[in-house]
């Protein structure tokens, strides 16, 4: 069962791509992309149900679909959906008909890529899944062939390609230090390495895990590794951004996480966590910094997904079965709200033709509807009440205080806060400020646009209203197959 | 373990092999002429190719005897070729900005091998390893990382990035047939090919630079910032 629905979820896009470049014909490729979407976020919705209990595997051993990888998945089927939905309604405004089939195709392509990485059962198939998000979403980042979108995508896979290839020695020295324990030759999966890692040398575990770290910390948009994504993020089509943000960089974090219980494993110190704590509060301090001074409507949003992604970090960070509870949860809910939110700008990018913050003005008075949708997005996007981020980042806030690294979760509480009021201060020039001179706007956000605002924002709202057991113990027992490891000593209750 | 029972012989050949491809890093390190580079790579991917076949030899790894042929053909010919053929489309010869003077570029990369040294030797004495080939071949890895992340950070010129980029790699390469001679084959194919798409992405982008920007130097690329 588990099986055929993997199948599904390959399938779907890997036959709409085939489809799309042998008919090359713009508004079919437009609805197999969406076909595709609607099939693979069907068959990702209920994997998680079906592999809670145990991790199935296929394929040689080669692909793992276990509690963890299935609920990555689903977050990132989230997002294709979404986009998907947005791009047919976006793509329209780009007025650039005859290349929709170039760029539905590489849309599905690295849907496929983000879809696929989480399900990589070996260490060295997981860096070449991560490598071909790169190369498949390059050429989307410069799909709109302005001098900036090329220069961002330029950016991209030179810091994207650099980052990933210390990760790839860290691949290999996790690959060594196996081998002095198994034997010269053996598949590199997650479970070997994790049996493994008792009986091999720390200190050469430990370096290690700082490359693979740094390398999928870089694809992940940590900071200080994460001076491609802003550009990226922003120069890209809409529906790009989306999926960059709200899947791509989920994806790259299973990575760590995968790696981090290897460690644990091992008893290697407090040093892999602290570090990775330490990545989590910069980035925090960057996003912070540049949140509050930005002026690019998109960067902002940029800029907040390295926000969300050292949240995330530090969740993971802390351990323990509420870290990870707390990290999970907020993937789910920043694939939704980052969604949602690159999408209202998309649309207000579109509508005031301009990408600065100080074009736009009076949004809820000429959009009523989708500003407010908008407005809704932005306060639970900087974790107010009764959003699901607030649940999320108030988990991660005590996990943070059990551990003995209390300093990390107070000064996360503080930029938290930074944050919220830089972020919202933007809004709010944008909303209720009246412009000394006013360009009026143009068009109408269609109902394509829109319509997946509002699937983003109702299960965000549920999301924080309502925590069911279920999904505590399914968090639960991820923690648990993870190895529950914490920051120093900080026993989970 | 490979490199527990080597005959000696075979062991100063991997070490030979090693520290020659080093001196062809610091070779591309030194160089202003990107044609130089580019003859200092392809030399380089030839002694992995040849590392890769000794490896085979000695370790009795009969696969490792393809991938030095595919090191050999991709890495030694098709790539340096690719890049050859982008270099004289674009007309530019040399590095024309610099931040670091190659003179000064090459003492920091001394100092990189350095550092690299004394993290290797440590880890050798821990595995009980200290004065084998093993502590050269990680040496040589870490360092080549270094030396090409050096050659990113200190020149502008599009095509020195994506020759440094494959200097990263090929440290890894290096490192890894010494190290870890089992690793699957599978992953090493996949790399090579991967290498490839990426080096068919980069001439695209080099194109799509100078047509729209104008340039292949990244001192321009600054209109995104904040």
């Amino acid at each position: 069962m588990v099986g055929a629905l993997l199948l599904v979820i390959a399938l779907a896009p890997a036959l709409a791509i085939l489809l799309i470049i042998l008919t090359r014909r713009p508004s079919l490729s437009t609805w197999l992309n969406l076909i595709a979407s609607i099939i693979a976020f069907a068959a990702a919705a209920v994997l998680p149900w079906l592999a809670q209990s145990q991790a199935h595997v296929y394929w040689a051993g080669y692909i793992i679909i276990d509690a963890l990888g299935a609920w990555v998945v689903l977050c990132a089927a989230i997002v294709y959906l979404l986009a998907s939905i947005y791009a047919v309604g976006y793509m329209r405004l780009l007025d650039e008909e005859e290349r929709l089939p170039v760029f539905y195709a590489l849309f599905a392509g690295f849907a496929l890529t983000t879809l696929l990485g989480p399900m990589m059962n070996n260490a060295g198939l997981y860096w070449i899944a991560i490598e071909l998000t790169t190369l498949v979403s390059t050429f989307l980042v410069a799909f709109e062939r302005a001098a900036e979108s090329i220069e961002a995508a330029w950016k991209y896979i030179i810091v994207v390609s650099g980052g990933i290839s210390l990760a790839l020695l860290g691949t290999v020295l996790f690959y060594w230090a196996g081998s002095l324990v198994i034997g010269p030759s053996y598949d590199m999966t997650w479970t070997a390495l994790r049996n493994a890692a008792p009986h091999m040398n720390p200190t050469l575990l430990t370096l290690g895990f700082l490359l693979v770290l740094i390398g999928y910390g870089t694809k992940a948009g940590l900071a200080p590794m994460h001076t491609w994504l802003p550009d990226a993020h922003s120069e890209g089509p809409t529906p790009v951004s989306a999926l960059l943000s709200g899947a791509l960089l989920n994806t790259a974090m299973i990575g760590i996480i995968r790696y981090l219980s290897v460690v644990d494993a091992a008893d290697a110190g407090p040093l892999p966590r602290i570090t990775l704590v330490a990545l989590g509060i910069v980035s925090l301090i960057v996003a912070a910094l540049f949140i509050v001074r930005q002026e690019g409507i998109k960067r902002l949003m940029a800029y907040s997904s390295v926000e969300h992604m050292g949240v995330i970090a530090l969740g993971v960070g802390f351990g323990g079965a509420l870290g990870i509870a707390g990290a999970l949860y907020h993937m789910i809910n920043h694939s939704l709200n980052k969604s949602l939110m690159f999408f209202g700008a998309g649309s207000m990018m579109r509508s005031y033709r301009t990408k600065e913050i100080g074009g736009i003005h009076l949004v809820s008075r000429r959009f009523p509807v989708v500003g407010a949708l908008w407005l809704a997005g932005a306060v639970a996007i900087t974790g107010a009440p009764p959003f699901g981020l607030f649940a999320s980042e108030l988990t991660i806030l005590r996990a943070g205080l059990e551990t003995k690294a209390t300093w990390a979760a107070f000064v996360m509480a503080g930029l938290l806060i930074v944050i919220f009021i830089g972020f919202l201060n933007h809004f709010r020039i944008m909303y209720y400020e009246t412009p000394e001179h006013d360009n009026g706007v143009q068009g109408t956000v269609s109902a394509w646009c829109a319509l997946p605002m509002w699937l983003a924002l109702l299960p965000l709202l549920g999301l924080g209203l309502w925590w069911p057991d279920a999904v505590w113990g399914y968090f639960g027992s991820i923690a648990h197959a993870l190895g529950n490891g914490a920051l120093i000593g900080g026993s989970p209750p | 373990m490979l490199t527990a029972h080597l005959n000696p012989l075979a062991s100063s050949l991997f070490s030979l092999i090693a520290i020659a491809s080093l001196l062809l890093a610091f070779v591309m390190l030194g160089s202003r002429w990107l044609r130089h580079y580019l003859y200092a790579f392809a030399a380089e991917s030839w002694l992995i190719g040849i590392l890769s076949a000794a490896v085979g030899l000695y370790g009795n790894y009969p696969e490792l005897y393809l991938i030095a042929i595919l090191t050999v053909v991709f890495r030694g010919g098709l790539l340096p070729y690719l890049i050859f053929r982008i270099i004289r489309r674009l007309h530019v010869s040399r590095e024309v900005h610099e931040i670091l003077q190659p003179s000064s570029s090459l003492v920091i990369g001394a100092l990189a091998v350095i550092f690299a040294l004394g993290v290797s030797s440590r880890i050798g004495s821990q595995l009980g390893m200290s004065g084998t080939v093993v502590v050269l071949a990680l040496t040589v890895m870490l360092s080549m990382k270094l030396l090409g992340f050096l050659m990113l950070a200190a020149r502008h010129e599009a095509l020195s990035h994506i020759l440094g980029l494959l200097v990263l790699e090929n440290g890894i390469f290096l490192g890894a047939q010494i190290l870890v001679p089992g690793m699957p084959l599978l992953i090493e194919i996949v790399i090579l090919f991967d290498l490839l798409i990426v080096v068919a992405c980069f001439g695209l982008l080099v194109q799509y630079l100078m047509t729209h920007v104008g340039t292949t130097s990244s001192l321009e690329l600054r209109r995104l910032v904040g």
